[in-house]
């Protein structure tokens, strides 16, 4: 392929769109598993969130009126 | 399924993660024929090779816009419907549109000077798209200012909503004002102006930056979810902490 005279031009665009794509999606990776081993973390330390929490009770102290309900 | 499920966020997570790879692969897909396309597409009579630039040039520009309209939609959801997603959903959409707003500039650059015989012009489509790039930094420094993530997630959704009167102003800049900026050639009144063999290319690698900017906001919304978790199980750990 033959980008003529202004081919430095070209292949720069690219090259500075692939790094600045590169970097976006690299951050958004490593987010992501710093995120995963953070929440791992604290779960591994009992910690758990309110929602969870609630869930586990119920789970404990049988199923709820609506659970009841559609088990009926 | 409604859109009113998915304001469950641990809902969301779950389809978002089904979804994601199926996405990416198709991007990936979009990306290689794109650059397929682009490689064997013809050099323009006039700018010769630099025609290559468009392929990438156009698509991230239309994305930099659509990032910020995604994001005025999603102010509206925080603002009007008070959807427990619409501000992760903004707040994930501003470093990607941010991206992609930065790619346009740098490629305009590149482009602009061995046809323009510049890099850069105060012009009204130049200057009005880099407004767009102070805003969506403005948007991402505000979000990392205000430590809870309600009052930042209202504050960021009324910056956004201003910032919404931008978007027709880059949009029309070629129409209202005299720029070195050539008008529109594909989205106008009459049909697109250039050739269907540059043309296809064009539309196929939009197509490919579309469906990155979804998967990369997908992606960042489902960070976005994780974060509010790390933090509500920060403030457990704190409320439980000893001397409480």
């Amino acid at each position: 392929m033959d980008l003529g005279p202004h081919a430095t031009f070209i292949i720069s665009s690219y090259a500075a769109s692939g790094v600045i794509l590169a970097l976006l999606i690299g951050w958004i990776v490593a987010e992501n598993r710093a995120l995963k081993r953070t929440l791992a973390d604290f779960e591994a330390r009992g910690i758990t969130r309110r929602s969870e929490e609630r869930k586990a009770a119920s789970r404990k102290s049988g199923p709820n009126k609506s659970e009841a309900h559609s088990l009926a | 399924m409604a859109l009113i499920d998915l304001a469950n966020p641990t809902r969301f997570l779950s389809l978002s993660g089904r979804i994601l790879p199926w996405l990416a692969a198709a991007t990936a897909i979009c990306f290689a024929w794109g650059f397929w396309l682009a490689a064997g597409a013809p050099d323009d009579y006039q700018q010769g090779a630099t025609v290559k630039i468009m392929f990438i040039h156009v698509p991230s520009a239309w994305l930099a816009m659509m990032g910020w309209t995604v994001m005025t939609i999603a102010a509206l959801g925080t603002l009007v419907w008070r959807h427990p997603l619409a501000d992760m959903a903004g707040k994930a959409a501003a470093p990607i549109g941010a991206a992609f707003t930065l790619i346009c500039l740098i490629t305009g650059s590149l482009w602009g000077r061995p046809m323009w015989g510049t890099y850069w012009v105060w012009d009204a489509r130049l200057t009005s798209v880099f407004v767009l790039f102070l805003m969506y930094l403005g948007v991402i420094v505000l979000w990392r200012t205000i430590d809870d993530p309600t009052r930042a997630g209202r504050a960021a959704a009324i910056l956004t909503l201003v910032g919404a009167i931008n978007i027709p102003i880059i949009k029309f800049s070629v129409d209202w004002w005299n720029t070195l900026h050539q008008p529109a050639s594909v989205v106008k009144m009459g049909g697109p102006a250039i050739h269907s063999s540059i043309l296809i290319p064009l539309l196929a690698m939009a197509l490919a930056f579309t469906l990155l900017f979804f998967t990369l906001h997908l992606a960042a919304m489902r960070n976005e979810i994780l974060k509010r978790r790390v933090r509500s199980m920060q403030l457990l750990q704190a409320e439980a902490a000893p001397g409480r």
